[in-house]
């Protein structure tokens, strides 16, 4: 729940704290989208597949309007967008759906060590059932090297799963060029678009995408939809469902659509396709501020991802000799989320920091910052002054940045690692 | 992480932050935990000639629990004799700071902390060391 401190500086500077700096978990819904939402409740509730009536018509028109705009922003055919309950089930639809297939012929399966969990453990599931899986590693800077992929795509591949962006770094994979080498190879190639669309522009034919996954709450639509393109000609995918029902969306998704929220997506992909374009040079504006602000403030933090092939809204940052979750603790004003493995329930600090070379020690350090369309100039200025508070004061509780600042070199200890 | 109010209250308010001269024959540093773990604690205690800890300080990197459960250790320690200093427990840590299960290794490392730095003044003092109250 937001807390509202009359005495606070956060209220003197008239903003609501905690202030929301997490945009890559979730996204407040625009209003604008719940606006086109709630008719189709209580009033219009038709059921979208009920053919013999004007309840179900009206319901269908609808949801088909929404199809056109999911397609829109991607450069797709509406007939080539699936909904699904979210970015999970595309993935897993999408992974899952070919593999199945194509079974017969291929038995291979190419993916990044850095893919969203859900399209990992689809991968580990697949294993299992005996599919073969490589799961390319990434540069420091958090991005595949195209030459290894290319050599990792074999005749047997029938499915390539590279992300577009990752959720914890920000980093944009080159995707056109990985489209480009799944196609010369004949594999399918399926990006995660879930921290994507809206965020950076996407063609399914310039970039020779034949499936992705989309999220309607990452693109301040309602949680619980998503969609799943699939490519339908040149070449044609096909899926085996993983839900049997009435035959709906083509048969590879049965079950009654549910009517608003694909509404909601449809809209929050029309008002980010038409906004993406300020949207995006104003959050660069916000980003920037807030690295230079912090780095300007601060010594020893570090970005983590390539500085330049990243969205805007998306900051990762170490912040030397200061632990993750302790630092979320001081800056309680904020709502961020930590790649410490004090803040997850393995105990494991982040697997996608760790792929990258980040060092276990920087890793427990490390905060995420998401920025967002309700991000304000007012709020980065408070981010930057509540880190630099709490970061001098836990620095100076920290014995690491005691030993630095004596010169020692805390690699050269013997840790007893426990 | 939801922490008792103990917890937010050493991490908000930390007894004993700060560093003594641990080239003192009468200071013992201990030195607990790893970096790449996440935390490292850094205790000292000032013993003086009577075999009790006279003062106590600690510096620490770790999350909330690790912070208070340092901080909690420098209040029980001083006024102590070294010896009641060593029976204290990672268990009645645990317990004063109601740590969630996932932070009793917390606890453990204090425990290691005190006994590390009541080692090193032993070492320092050699077997010739005070006698203990």
């Amino acid at each position: 729940m937001s807390v509202e401190r009359s005495a606070s500086a956060g209220a003197r500077a008239n903003i609501r704290l905690p202030i929301y700096l997490d945009y890559q978990a979730t996204t407040p819904m625009d209003q604008r989208v719940l606006d086109r939402m709630l008719p189709y409740f209580v009033e219009k509730f038709g059921n979208p597949h009920s053919r013999s009536h004007s309840y179900g018509w009206e319901a269908e028109e609808a949801v088909e309007k929404a199809r056109e705009e999911v397609a829109a922003i991607i450069g797709a055919d509406p007939r080539e967008i699936v909904f699904t309950s979210g970015a999970t089930e595309s993935n897993n639809l999408a992974l899952k759906g070919v593999a199945h297939f194509y079974k017969d012929r291929r038995d291979h399966v190419v993916t990044v060590t850095t893919e969203h969990k859900c399209v990992l453990d689809t991968c580990r599931h697949l294993e299992q059932e005996g599919f073969k899986i490589t799961y390319l590693p990434v540069g420091t800077n958090g991005l595949i090297d195209l030459a290894t992929l290319a050599a990792a795509v074999t005749d047997k591949t029938a499915i390539v799963s590279v992300m577009a962006v990752n959720n914890e770094i920000g980093v944009i994979q080159p995707i056109a060029e990985i489209g480009a080498i799944c196609r010369a190879k004949g594999a399918f190639f399926h990006t995660d678009a879930a921290q994507a669309v809206g965020k950076i522009p996407l063609d399914v034919e310039a970039m020779q995408i034949d499936l992705m996954s989309i999220s309607g709450h990452k693109i301040y639509g309602p949680k619980g939809i998503g969609a799943l393109y699939v490519r339908r000609s040149k070449p044609r995918v096909r899926l085996e469902a993983m839900i049997n029902g009435g035959g709906q969306e083509r048969g590879m998704r049965s079950g009654t659509l549910p009517t608003p929220l694909c509404v909601g997506l449809g809209a929050a992909c029309a008002i980010a396709k038409a906004e993406m374009p300020a949207e995006v040079e104003r959050l660069r504006a916000l980003r920037n501020k807030l690295l230079n602000g912090i780095q300007k403030a601060l010594p020893e933090v570090f970005l983590n991802g390539d500085p330049e092939q990243r969205i805007p809204g998306n900051l990762n940052l170490s912040f030397a000799y200061v632990e993750g979750e302790s630092l979320l603790m001081g800056i309680k004003d904020m709502a961020v989320s930590s790649g410490s493995a004090c803040t997850s329930a393995s105990l494991e600090p982040s697997y996608v920091l760790r792929a990258i070379g980040v060092g276990e020690d920087l890793a427990h350090t490390s905060i995420r910052f998401g920025l967002g369309r309700f991000t304000t100039e007012a709020e980065i200025d408070y981010a930057i002054n509540t880190l630099r508070e709490h970061v001098t004061r836990l620095r100076a509780m920290s014995p690491l940045w005691e030993m630095v600042q004596e010169g020692i070199d805390i690699k050269s200890i013997k840790w007893a690692e426990h | 992480m939801a922490y008792s109010g103990k917890v937010v209250d050493h991490y908000e308010n930390p007894r004993n932050v700060g560093a003594l001269d641990k080239n003192d024959e009468s200071v013992g540093t201990g030195l607990v935990g790893a970096p790449a773990c996440g935390d490292v604690m850094k205790l000292q205690i000032k013993v003086g000639a009577d075999g009790i800890i006279e003062d106590a300080k600690f510096k620490t990197f770790g999350c909330g629990s690790a912070i208070a459960s340092s901080s909690l250790v420098t209040e029980w320690v001083k006024g102590k004799s070294i010896d009641q200093a060593a029976t204290i427990k990672n268990t009645q840590i645990a317990e004063e700071l109601a740590l969630p299960p996932v932070k009793i290794h917390c606890s453990v490392l204090a425990e290691d902390a005190i006994k590390a730095a009541i080692a090193d003044y032993r070492t320092k003092k050699g077997s010739g060391g005070p006698a203990a109250a």
